[in-house]
C-alpha cells in the first residue's frame, strides 16, 4: 500500500484553506468560540451542585478541566464533522485524491484548524480561568499537554468516523449528540465520577473520552495513582485505534449516489 | 503500438464491478502513446468516467490491470500521481473559497507548481481571481479544474468531459489549449460525448458501451466502417423501381436513401443513369459517414441485438 508520509507543506496548504472556510462560515464559527465559554458556565453551576473536598477550589479545577473536555468535544470534533461532510459533499475529498496528497495528509490537513483553534482555547481557558476561579495552577503541566493532544487526535478521528455516517452537514448536528451527551455525562464533565455508583462508575471509564478525562485531571491535581493513569492511557489508545481503524475502513471520500 | 516504451498508459481486461452487483467496466484493452490524444466515447451511463476512475488511481479494479508509466496508479500513487493532471466530470471546489485561494491551495499540493497566475492565464479566468468560486459560472468552473489539472505541467493529462457547461467560445478555447499541450508533448485522455470534440481533438478514439470497447481506431477508420448516405427525391411518375438494382435503394414515397461503402462509385452509377434517363434528382445531398452518425448506428445496433454485423465491421477497423 501507500506509505503514509506527513509533507509540512501540504499539510500548511491544506489547513490554511480550511482555516478560511472556518472564518468565512460565521454559524460554525460562532459555535466554536462561544460554546465552550457558555459550557464552561453552566459546568461550574452544575458542579457547584455537588459537595467536592476542597471546597470552591475543587470545583474551580473541575470546571476548568470539564472546560478542556467540552472545547476538545465542540472545537475538534463537531467542528470536524462539518467539515468532512462539507468537503465530501462538495466533492473537494474525492478531487484532493487525484493529486498527490494522501488520504492521511488530506485528514490532517483539514484539522489543522481546528485543532489550533481548541489549543488556543484551552490555553485561554487554562490561564484566565485559574486567575477568575482562583485555584492551583497545573500540577504536572506535562502530563495535561500530552492529555490535550491525545484528546485533539483521538476526537479528530472520532470526527472522521462520524463523518461517515453523516449525510449532510445539517445532520451533524444529530449525529454527533451522542457522543457529545455520553462524554459530558458519563465522562466527568457534567458530573463527577466520584459521585457514580461503583458499577456505572467503573462502566463510564470505558467510555470514549474517559481516559483523556482521567489524564487532564491528573495533570491539573497531580493526584492520580500509576495505576489509574495507565488504565485511562490504554482507554485512550484503544479508542484511538479503533477509530482510526474505523476511518480505513468506513470513511467516505465522495457522496453516496 | 509494438513499441511498449512509448506506451504510456496501459489497460488491459480492465473489469470494475460496484457493491449492487452492477458491472460498469467489463473488460476493456486499450493503450494510450505518449504524445497522443486519446478519447473515450459513450453514451451516459456507458462506463467512461468508471473507466476514467481507474486510470487516475482512485480505485482499484475489479479485475485486469492498468498500467500509467508502467505503474499502478492505485497502489503506486505516490510515484504516479506528481506526473499526472486530473479533472473530474464534476469540479470539486470549495463554495466558499476565492478562485485565487483554491489555486493556491493547490499549489501546496502540487510538485513544481506553476505560479496561480499563470495558470488562471492559460484557461483565461485571469479577470475573475477575486471571485468566489459559487458565484463562477459552469463554464468558468470547468476552466478553474482545467488550471488545477496543468498546476503540475503533467505529462498525461486525464480530462473527464472537459468543456461540459462551457459556451462555444470557451470549448474553442479549450480544444485549443489541448492542442496546445500535445503539441509540448503532453499525453491526454479524454472523454467526450461531443463527438465534434473527438473529431476535433483525438488522433484515436474508443467507443463504450455498456462497459465494453466497441469500436477503436483514428476518427477517419471509425468513420470508415459506418456506410456513407445518398438521398434525393424522385420527380412524380418516376417510381424508384427504374433505379438501377446495384444501387439497393430503399425508398419511402418518392424520397430515396442509397447507402453505400464506395460513395464515388455510387454517386457516379446514379448520376449517370440520372442523365441518361433524364430524370432530375432533387435535394440531392451525399455525405460520408460522420462520427456522429457510425455513433448513433453503434448504440442502436447493440440495442437491436445486431452483433454479428457489427463484429465484422469491428474487425475491419482494427
Amino acid at each position: 500500500m501507500n506509505t503514509l508520509t506527513l509533507a509540512p507543506g501540504r499539510l500548511l496548504a491544506l489547513g490554511r484553506s480550511e482555516l478560511t472556510l472556518l472564518t468565512r462560515n460565521r454559524a460554525t464559527l460562532t459555535m466554536a468560540l462561544l460554546m465552550p465559554l457558555v459550557m464552561v458556565l453552566v459546568l461550574k453551576n452544575s458542579l457547584a451542585a455537588y459537595d467536592l473536598d476542597g471546597g470552591a477550589a475543587a470545583v474551580g479545577e473541575a470546571t476548568l478541566t470539564g472546560g478542556i473536555g467540552m472545547v476538545l468535544v465542540f472545537v475538534v470534533y463537531m467542528n470536524l464533522v462539518n467539515a468532512y461532510v462539507g468537503r465530501r459533499e462538495e466533492l473537494v475529498l474525492k478531487r484532493l485524491r487525484t493529486g498527490e496528497a494522501n488520504d492521511l495528509e488530506i485528514l490532517v490537513g483539514s484539522a489543522l484548524p481546528s485543532a489550533v483553534l481548541a489549543l488556543v482555547q484551552i490555553t485561554v481557558l487554562v490561564g484566565a480561568g485559574a486567575a477568575v476561579l482562583d485555584v492551583r495552577a497545573p500540577r504536572n503541566p506535562l502530563l495535561l499537554v500530552a492529555a490535550v493532544l491525545a484528546g485533539i487526535v483521538l476526537l479528530a478521528a472520532l470526527g472522521a468516523v462520524t463523518s461517515a455516517v453523516t449525510r449532510t452537514v445539517e445532520s451533524a448536528g444529530l449525529t454527533t449528540m451522542p457522543l457529545f451527551l455520553v462524554s459530558a455525562l458519563g465522562s466527568g464533565m457534567f458530573v463527577p465520577v466520584d459521585e457514580m455508583p461503583g458499577v456505572m462508575a467503573s462502566v463510564c471509564e470505558l467510555l470514549p473520552l474517559s481516559g483523556v478525562m482521567t489524564l487532564v485531571r491528573a495533570g491539573w491535581q497531580g493526584t492520580a495513582a500509576g495505576q489509574d493513569l495507565a488504565g485511562a492511557a490504554l482507554v485512550t489508545l484503544a479508542w484511538a485505534m479503533i477509530s482510526m481503524f474505523a476511518v480505513q475502513r468506513w470513511f467516505r471520500w465522495e457522496p453516496r449516489r | 503500438m509494438t513499441d511498449t516504451d512509448q506506451a504510456v498508459i496501459e489497460v488491459d481486461g480492465l473489469r470494475r464491478g460496484y457493491s449492487g452487483g452492477f458491472e460498469a467496466v467489463r473488460g476493456i484493452s486499450f493503450s494510450v502513446a505518449r504524445g497522443e490524444v486519446f478519447a473515450l466515447l459513450g453514451t451516459n451511463g456507458a462506463g467512461k468516467t468508471s473507466t476514467v476512475e481507474l486510470l487516475e488511481g482512485l480505485a482499484a479494479p475489479s479485475a485486469g490491470t492498468v498500467r500509467v508509466f508502467g505503474l499502478d496508479p492505485y497502489r503506486q500513487r505516490a510515484a504516479v500521481r506528481p506526473r499526472t493532471g486530473v479533472m473530474l466530470q464534476e469540479g470539486g471546489f470549495a463554495a466558499d473559497l476565492t478562485v485565487t485561494e483554491t489555486v493556491r491551495m493547490w499549489s501546496g499540493v502540487t510538485s513544481g507548481a506553476r505560479p496561480a497566475a499563470e495558470a488562471l492565464a492559460l484557461v483565461g479566468l485571469t479577470g475573475r481571481a477575486s471571485v468566489r468560486v459559487k458565484q463562477l459560472s459552469g463554464g468558468e468552473r470547468r476552466r478553474l479544474d482545467l488550471a488545477l489539472a496543468l498546476l503540475g505541467r503533467p505529462e498525461v493529462l486525464f480530462l473527464d468531459e472537459p468543456t461540459t457547461g462551457m459556451d462555444p467560445e470557451g470549448r474553442r478555447d479549450t480544444w485549443e489549449l489541448v492542442r496546445s499541450l500535445q503539441a509540448q508533448g503532453t499525453t491526454v485522455l479524454l472523454t467526450t460525448h461531443y463527438l465534434e470534440e473527438a473529431e476535433q481533438l483525438a488522433d484515436r478514439l474508443a467507443i463504450l458501451h455498456e462497459g465494453e470497447l466497441v469500436l477503436s481506431g483514428t476518427p477517419a477508420e471509425v468513420t470508415a466502417t459506418r456506410p456513407a448516405r445518398i438521398r434525393f427525391t424522385l420527380p412524380a411518375g418516376v417510381a424508384p423501381a427504374r433505379l438501377p438494382l446495384s444501387l439497393r435503394a430503399a425508398a419511402q414515397g418518392r424520397r430515396v436513401e442509397i447507402r453505400t461503402e464506395r460513395l464515388q462509385r455510387s454517386l457516379a452509377e446514379l448520376l449517370a443513369w440520372a442523365e441518361a434517363s433524364d430524370v432530375e434528382l432533387t435535394g440531392l445531398d451525399a455525405r460520408s459517414a460522420s462520427l456522429e452518425e457510425a455513433f448513433l448506428e453503434i448504440a442502436q445496433q447493440r440495442r437491436a441485438g445486431g452483433l454479428g454485423d457489427f463484429d465484422d465491421q469491428m474487425a475491419g477497423a482494427r
